[in-house]
């Protein structure tokens, strides 16, 4: 961190845009009045930065769980069951959505680029673009899933679908054991981005507070 | 939040473009939080600045969008004046207040 600041010496930053000046000018001067306070603003700053996730794609994936007829729908035609949802604009490209079952466990990659479902997990992250998940996925892929934490019984079978201009993948997770009862906002919660790629499984209810 | 008042995600998650959209972010959310406004008045407000405003695909210009609406909110409920605030602009902007 030192490494990006000059403390000493003379201090030259370059002139503030007008809407850097603009929220400075307001944050300071709630500030000053008592009205905020900088660990108030900080902590939503975080919150939203870090909580909050590919909730399109999470939204399906929860209806998928609790209404069959749309499940079947999502899998034989994602892109319209997607639409349906009022989640379009993958580039022209179809979407089409894999179920993970106890025997098949389906992952997504992009051997040549970062194509991925964007209307319903927003951009790629970082890993998803790297060299180095999309050369080894295809190639040892229960290696590279238990990098990510997923260990999957020898039974179970691995497939890796490479996406491309024209078919994006996305992973219809399993439903998470104890979720019975539960109604599709609170399985919303459930689902993660990386288990919609399939380098994770759906959180389990146990597990979040 | 949807459509065009929803927020701009990348990897699935919101981010920031700069760090000031970030401020001006949570200095928005904290006051509804704190009970200063209510979210669907200061919503109203962004929906009007993005109607007023042309097209924005990328949405580069939303956090001046949000900017504006802030401002104006904070104007209209006397939580600062606009001379205090041009007044402390400037003098960000000139270098004079450095953080």
């Amino acid at each position: 961190m030192s490494d990006n600041h000059n403390h000493g010496g003379e201090h030259h930053p370059d002139p503030l845009s007008y809407a850097e000046a603009r929220t400075k000018a307001i944050e300071s001067l709630l500030i000053e009045k008592g009205l905020l306070s900088t660990d108030a603003i900080d902590a939503r700053v975080q919150a939203y930065e870090q909580d909050i996730g590919p909730l399109n794609g999470a939204r399906v994936v929860a209806r998928a769980w609790t209404d069959e007829g749309y499940r079947k729908r999502l899998l034989s035609d994602g892109t319209s069951a997607i639409g349906e949802m009022g989640f379009f604009g993958a580039q022209g490209a179809e979407i089409v959505v894999l179920e993970n079952t106890p025997e098949t466990h389906n992952v997504v990659v992009c051997t040549l680029c970062s194509c991925y479902p964007w209307p319903v997990l927003g951009l790629p992250p970082r890993w998803y673009k790297s060299d180095a998940y999309r050369a080894r996925v295809v190639i040892e892929p229960r290696a590279v899933l238990e990098e990510f934490g997923l260990v999957l019984h020898e039974s179970v079978e691995v497939r890796v679908w490479d996406s491309n201009s024209d078919i994006r993948y996305m992973v219809l997770p399993e439903r998470p054991e104890g979720t019975e009862g539960m109604g599709e906002d609170e399985l919303t919660s459930l689902v993660t981005r990386d288990s919609m790629v399939g380098v994770s499984k759906a959180k389990s209810p146990a597990l979040t507070t | 939040m949807e459509g065009e008042l929803a927020l701009p995600r990348r990897n699935g998650e919101l981010v920031f473009a700069a760090p000031w959209e970030g401020r001006a972010f949570g200095i928005a959310v904290a006051l509804n939080e704190g009970g200063v406004y209510q979210w669907r008045d200061f919503q109203r407000r962004l929906a009007e600045e993005i109607a007023a405003a042309s097209s924005d695909e990328e949405g580069s210009a939303y956090y001046e969008r949000w900017l504006a609406s802030l401002e104006n909110l904070l104007l209209e409920h006397g939580m600062v004046t606009r001379e205090e605030l041009d007044a402390r602009t400037s003098a960000y902007e000139s270098g004079e207040l450095d953080d």
